[in-house]
């Protein structure tokens, strides 16, 4: 077909991700001593049975499908299951291990507004700057300046270094340039989650613009409504797999049904967890206020997250324990033990099960993270970041349907004097 | 398939009007390395543009920028003249003050020494552009020399004044110059990007570059003479490429006075070539897991 503008064919990504503790850079010192080490050992151990203390991890398996032109296409799916580095290798940022993608046009992406700004350069300065990091050649960049910056309503302050805007207006004159960019495919991963809500919505109605114009977009997102106002068809990314493209209210109402049945998690298989490790997590589940497992939530209702730890020691411990709830940028809630002044004792060689009950938690419609902590004196034992997630997905807010983008919601009035 | 396979073909398309079959970009194994230079040529306004800006910020930042690139030659010109021209003793070349002949030879070196610190940390520097979009990284380490390239035409200002103070004329040889100037940007580009390429993969690698940088001008002839040192040595000394640059730049402003070893220079200009290719290879290799590894 002619129309076809993205053509992926069996995409794949491996990292080879390091069990070493902590060590997150390759340092040339440790690669010395680490050769030292092993050319002893070789003398020592035959070749063979060396360990090998990396490991190789898929973050895209055999991604395949296609894109006609003038579509919009939502992309869902939990942290991790592989959405930006598919939007990574898409926009070549980086390469595939496997696969071939075939693109048709211009692609551009927003990975993440702001990209090269320099806050020692003027607005005027980093517009050209970031358009032409974006892509664009100067050419274009000064027959849209004038676009550009009433869009961004900066007008007053292009000749001031962007250190002394405002977080706003930076975002605000970040977006727009991106989005005077013209494109054939634009890709666009989160954008929505900055600004005030008059300027999301402002983005909104600007990339509605860009897909009347016949253009494609690929948008990733956690917000379903965002999806939903904008996507004509969607898939979902899990496990670095994708599904196969459909309409997005089918679509959406899949992933949020598989969301739920993650609500029981084993988590003796994690491997990116800190602290010693004699003592650890071995399941998490999220119940509901009738004991049910769901972690789908309506707004306002109370959380309960159930926890099964093992001690390994060959004495009983006596334990700090923590959690807390996050969005993907933020931390939200705490939940440690310690603030109560509370500790708990867990009893050699056994499994012990704690539940914590986060009382009404003020949370707006959307995903929350989970990441799990128990301290052991005043070291981690075991830290998982990210451990589970769970949904607020429905209710109301004092009798009324928010969508509005803040994840905290608080009891308010509103009086006329 | 193994992972080093894998490389890439991109097709030109910057002003894509209508969908034409050339406008396809394929991302896929194998036939990327014959685009790479025809990529880096379309992605040349970035490399303007970066290079703009770094030189923007460096001297918006401070007056001290300026400055800096007055004072820094000036004094290490005024210590190596006392120290080897006052206190050792060390001949000039011809008739040419002590002073001049240092500080010509300080302005190869110092556009050397600051395009390979500069460089090397230029990348890391970029970290976020990196890992958000894509381009030909070796931009990044270019631009960075050519950051300093600004600094050397200041000092250069320098240079026409102290020869106005010791009425001091240079010779037609000057003609010459910008040939010796392309030789030492080439050896800063290359060593350059292969400090690059290995500070990002080593993380402790920065703190071996100054090392490198301070012990590198003193086994070059900045504050002495090259001729002083013994004939049947100078081929070996010469394997230093910054020898033949530095000879190069005392040759075409001193004139007469300091002649060119000639198959020492000749042997300067193979090490500059082969680390010129060293670098972009080197670099080349790296830059695919740049986006992974930073």
């Amino acid at each position: 077909m002619s129309d076809i503008v993205i053509k992926a064919q069996g995409l794949g990504k491996s990292y080879a991700i390091s069990h070493k503790a902590g060590e997150r850079y390759l340092a040339l010192r440790d690669v010395i001593t680490c050769k030292a080490a092993n050319l002893w050992s070789r003398l020592r151990v035959p070749l063979t049975t060396r360990q090998v203390n990396t490991e190789e991890f898929w973050a895209l398996q055999d991604v395949s499908f296609e894109v006609r032109q003038g579509e919009r296409i939502g992309i869902i799916g939990v942290n991790g299951a592989g959405k930006t580095t598919l939007l990574k290798i898409l926009s070549r940022i980086t390469e595939p291990t496997r696969g071939r993608v075939e693109i048709r046009g211009r692609i551009a992406s927003l990975l993440e507004v702001g990209t090269g700004f320099h806050p020692e350069l003027t607005g005027r300065e980093n517009i050209f700057l970031n358009g032409a990091v974006l892509g664009m050649t100067r050419q274009e960049i000064r027959s849209k300046f004038d676009e550009i910056v009433a869009f961004a309503e900066v007008e007053k302050f292009l000749d001031t270094p962007v250190k002394r805007y405002s977080s706003g207006m930076y975002v605000r004159l970040a977006f727009a340039v991106a989005a005077h960019l013209e494109p054939e495919i634009l890709v666009i991963d989160e954008v929505l989650a900055v600004g005030d809500a008059a300027f999301q919505k402002k983005c909104l109605g600007k990339m509605e613009d860009v897909a009347q114009q016949g253009r494609t977009i690929l948008f990733v997102s956690h917000n379903m409504a965002a999806i939903e106002a904008l996507c004509s068809k969607s898939m979902i990314m899990l496990a670095g797999k994708n599904s196969v493209l459909g309409s997005t209210a089918e679509t959406v109402q899949r992933y949020l049904a598989s969301v739920s049945n993650s609500a029981s998690l084993p988590l003796a298989d994690r491997r990116d967890r800190r602290g010693r490790g004699n003592i650890s997590f071995k399941e998490m589940s999220f119940l509901d206020k009738n004991g049910m497992v769901s972690n789908v939530y309506s707004i306002g209702d109370d959380v309960y997250i159930k926890v099964k730890i093992e001690n390994k020691y060959d004495t009983d411990a006596t334990v700090k324990l923590a959690l807390s709830v996050n969005t993907s940028h933020e931390s939200l809630i705490s939940c440690d033990a310690i603030l109560k002044g509370q500790t708990f004792k867990i009893p050699v060689a056994t499994e012990k099960i704690f539940t914590c009950k986060i009382v009404s938690p003020p949370l707006n419609y959307g995903d929350y993270e989970v990441n799990l902590a128990v301290f052991y004196g005043n070291e981690p034992e075991d830290w998982i970041i990210s451990a589970g997630r769970f949904s607020i997905r429905s209710g109301d807010f004092d009798g009324r349907v928010t969508t509005n983008p803040f994840p905290v919601l608080s009891r308010f009035e509103w009086e006329a004097e | 398939m193994s992972v080093k396979d894998k490389n890439f073909i991109i097709i030109p398309q910057l002003h894509v009007e209508r969908m034409k079959k050339e406008d396809t970009l394929v991302i896929e194994a194998g036939r990327t390395e014959k685009h790479y230079w025809a990529d880096l040529w379309r992605y040349r306004e970035l490399f303007y543009i970066l290079s703009w800006r770094d030189i923007a910020i460096r001297y918006k930042q401070t007056v001290i920028g300026v400055l800096w690139a007055i004072i820094r030659p000036l004094l290490t010109m005024a210590v190596f003249t006392v120290i080897f021209g006052k206190l050792a003793r060390l001949p000039s070349e011809g008739n040419v003050p002590y002073a001049i002949m240092v500080y010509v030879a300080m302005l190869p070196w110092q556009f050397f020494s600051s395009s390979v610190s500069e460089a090397s940390n230029s990348l890391i520097d970029n970290t976020q552009l990196i890992t958000k979009v894509y381009f030909p990284r070796i931009i990044i380490p270019i631009s960075a020399v050519v950051t300093s390239l600004i600094d050397f035409f200041i000092s250069f200002g320098i240079l026409i004044l102290l020869m106005v103070y010791y009425r001091f004329m240079p010779s037609i040889n000057i003609l010459f110059l910008p040939f010796f100037l392309l030789i030492a940007f080439l050896i800063a580009s290359g060593i350059g990007t292969y400090i690059t390429a290995l500070n990002v993969k080593y993380r402790d690698f920065r703190y071996i570059v100054p090392f490198i940088v301070q012990f590198g001008l003193y086994i070059s002839p900045v504050g002495f003479s090259s001729s002083i040192v013994p004939e049947k040595y100078r081929i070996l000394y010469s394997l230093n490429p910054m020898v033949g640059v530095i000879d190069g730049f005392r040759w075409s402003l001193l004139g007469e006075g300091s002649a060119i070893y000639l198959p020492g220079f000749l042997a300067s200009i193979a090490v500059v070539v082969f680390f010129l290719i060293l670098g972009i290879r080197k670099f080349r290799r790296m830059e695919k897991t740049f986006a992974d590894i930073i």
